[in-house]
């Protein structure tokens, strides 16, 4: 059993399509007894069996924390992706039991901050329908400020404006709508924490906007789940373990790893949390690190590497596994 | 420079500027120096925005010093409880990116950093550096009356009068160290006291 990831047996309770893009699941625990508790911005790892393939992938949990006789993810189709939502979208009907993992926070809100401001890109939505229920039960102050591509690509954005109406404001990238990011977050109160879920980019320009405004970076969360980067194969050794395994094209090292039967730990498999981190015994070659964890002393030193995320090229690596 | 020793024990840093819409500095006494210090280093045009909140203290130094940089506004006061109430009014109406700089003893910036906290600031992500007097603002645990200027120890609580042990135990809710009768057992038994912090 993972670090962290203690796992849940689940039935899938309701499949919805929202729109053309995005599916909902609803899973109840196969005992009937309720979920456990969780916080706004949690995540579970859902496991997929995918023929003789395991997948794992983590997805928010977008239902109020405040009721936990069921969970609910939202799903967006990724025709050109690694292959996991669509397994999701294709194959995970009402009635399937599967196994989910316990929940974990890694963008919990900061329940000291004055105002919670939020900005959510496309399916980054997500997240923020557990914050934003989470906080209007306790009478929280927030604001939410969503950008989709189309009207019908607004998922939730409905939902949202019918329960919290002049709260949510909402951005269409085929109307030319844009986030007056600098004067929004020039205007915030003291006290007021940014938390931005979305594609890379606009998380990179909403934290690069923030610093150079003066935003302290205890103030500003975000959220990122990276898909990990294909690339060419490679070999690899795990010394504790003593085997020797190939990591494919389209596989994770970290996927390649619990292949070949080996448990390591994990929590985000987006490289953020640092609980796959893994030290690098020996190597002839080069590192593509694309983890958020490491330091760039880390990245430079060739001593570590996080398996969810980074690739390697070259002659042969050995890891401490 | 104050000494870590447990958790509780602020420690502080040396200013720097930082990026931000809005510069406001709290300092007394030496603190002004931490100012200048930092102001060598700041960009051109730093201090044109900044409001400085200075308390000079009996000796009435460094004034000029901080006139000097040609700050947006400067403020001049007696002590700090005079400038409590200008500190709450700005800080409930600034906005995200006011970035808050606190020089000087520890009194003073524990008990700026009081009011900042109130606001809403997160203490990490303040600016300290310490200078001047190791005096300490001292709670007594007992009677829970706070005494200024604490350097000995032991020192005597200016409430109650009990003999404390002052201890790196530090509030930051109160702004202030704990103080713990040290002959509690009996109270004829009494220590020599030291000068602690000068």
């Amino acid at each position: 059993m993972s670090t962290g990831t203690t796992k849940l047996d689940v039935v899938v309770s309701d499949v919805v399509p929202v729109n053309e893009l995005v599916t909902r699941f609803h899973f109840r625990r196969r005992d009937g007894q309720m979920l456990p508790t969780f916080s706004g911005g949690a995540h579970v790892v859902v496991e997929m069996r995918d023929g003789d393939r395991t997948r794992l992938n983590p997805y928010s949990l977008m239902g109020s924390p405040l009721d936990t006789r069921e969970y609910t993810i939202s799903v967006r189709r990724d025709d050109v992706g690694r292959g996991g939502s669509l397994f999701m979208h294709r194959s995970v009907k009402p009635g399937l039991e599967m196994v989910i993992s316990y929940p974990v926070n890694l963008f919990s809100l900061d329940l000291r901050a004055r105002k919670h401001l939020m900005l959510a890109g496309g399916i980054g939505i997500t997240p923020f329908m557990a914050q934003t229920a989470q906080l209007a039960g306790e009478g929280g102050n927030f604001e939410l400020h969503y950008t989709c591509r189309t009207a019908s690509l607004g998922t939730y954005a409905d939902v949202l404006r019918e329960r919290y109406d002049r709260r949510i404001r909402l951005y269409h990238d085929d109307r030319d709508e844009r986030i007056d990011l600098d004067r929004l977050l020039s205007t915030q109160p003291l006290g007021t924490h940014l938390y931005v879920c979305g594609p890379a980019g606009m998380i990179n320009w909403a934290r690069d906007r923030a610093a150079s405004l003066g935003w302290p970076s205890e103030a500003v969360h975000f959220e990122h789940f990276a898909a990990p980067q294909p690339g060419l194969p490679f070999d690899v050794t795990l010394a504790v373990s003593g085997k020797t395994i190939r990591v494919g094209e389209q596989q994770s090292l970290l996927e390649a790893i619990e292949a070949a039967g080996v448990d390591p730990p994990y929590l985000c498999r987006g490289g953020v949390c640092g609980q796959c981190e893994t030290n690098v015994i020996s190597y002839d070659g080069k590192f593509i690190h694309n983890d958020h964890w490491l330091s760039e002393e880390d990245h430079r030193s060739g001593c570590k590497i996080m398996p969810c995320v980074s690739r390697f090229e070259g002659r042969s690596l050995v890891l401490e596994r | 420079m104050a000494a870590k020793s447990i958790i509780s024990r602020p420690v502080y840093g040396t200013l720097s500027p930082q990026p931000g819409k809005h510069h406001l500095f709290i300092a007394d006494a030496e603190g002004a120096l931490a100012i200048s210090d930092m102001a060598a280093g700041a960009p051109a045009g730093f201090f044109d925005g900044a409001e400085i909140v200075f308390i000079p203290g009996p000796d009435g130094k460094h004034v000029d010093a901080l006139e000097a940089l040609k700050p947006g506004q400067f403020h001049q006061a007696p002590s700090f409880a005079s400038v409590l109430p200008r500190l709450k009014q700005t800080l409930s109406n600034a906005h995200m990116g006011l970035r808050l700089y606190l020089a000087g003893t520890e009194g003073l910036i524990g008990q700026a950093m009081q009011v900042a906290l109130e606001a809403g600031i997160d203490h990490t992500s303040m600016q300290t550096e310490h200078r001047g007097s190791l005096a300490r603002r001292m709670q007594c645990v007992h009677c829970k009356g706070i005494t200024e200027n604490v350097t000995t120890q032991p020192a005597t609580c200016s409430h109650c009068g009990l003999l404390l042990l002052v201890r790196d135990h530090y509030s930051r809710r109160l702004a202030a160290f704990q103080g713990v009768c040290i002959n509690a057992e009996d109270r004829s038994e009494i220590p020599p006291m030291e000068e602690a912090f000068p």
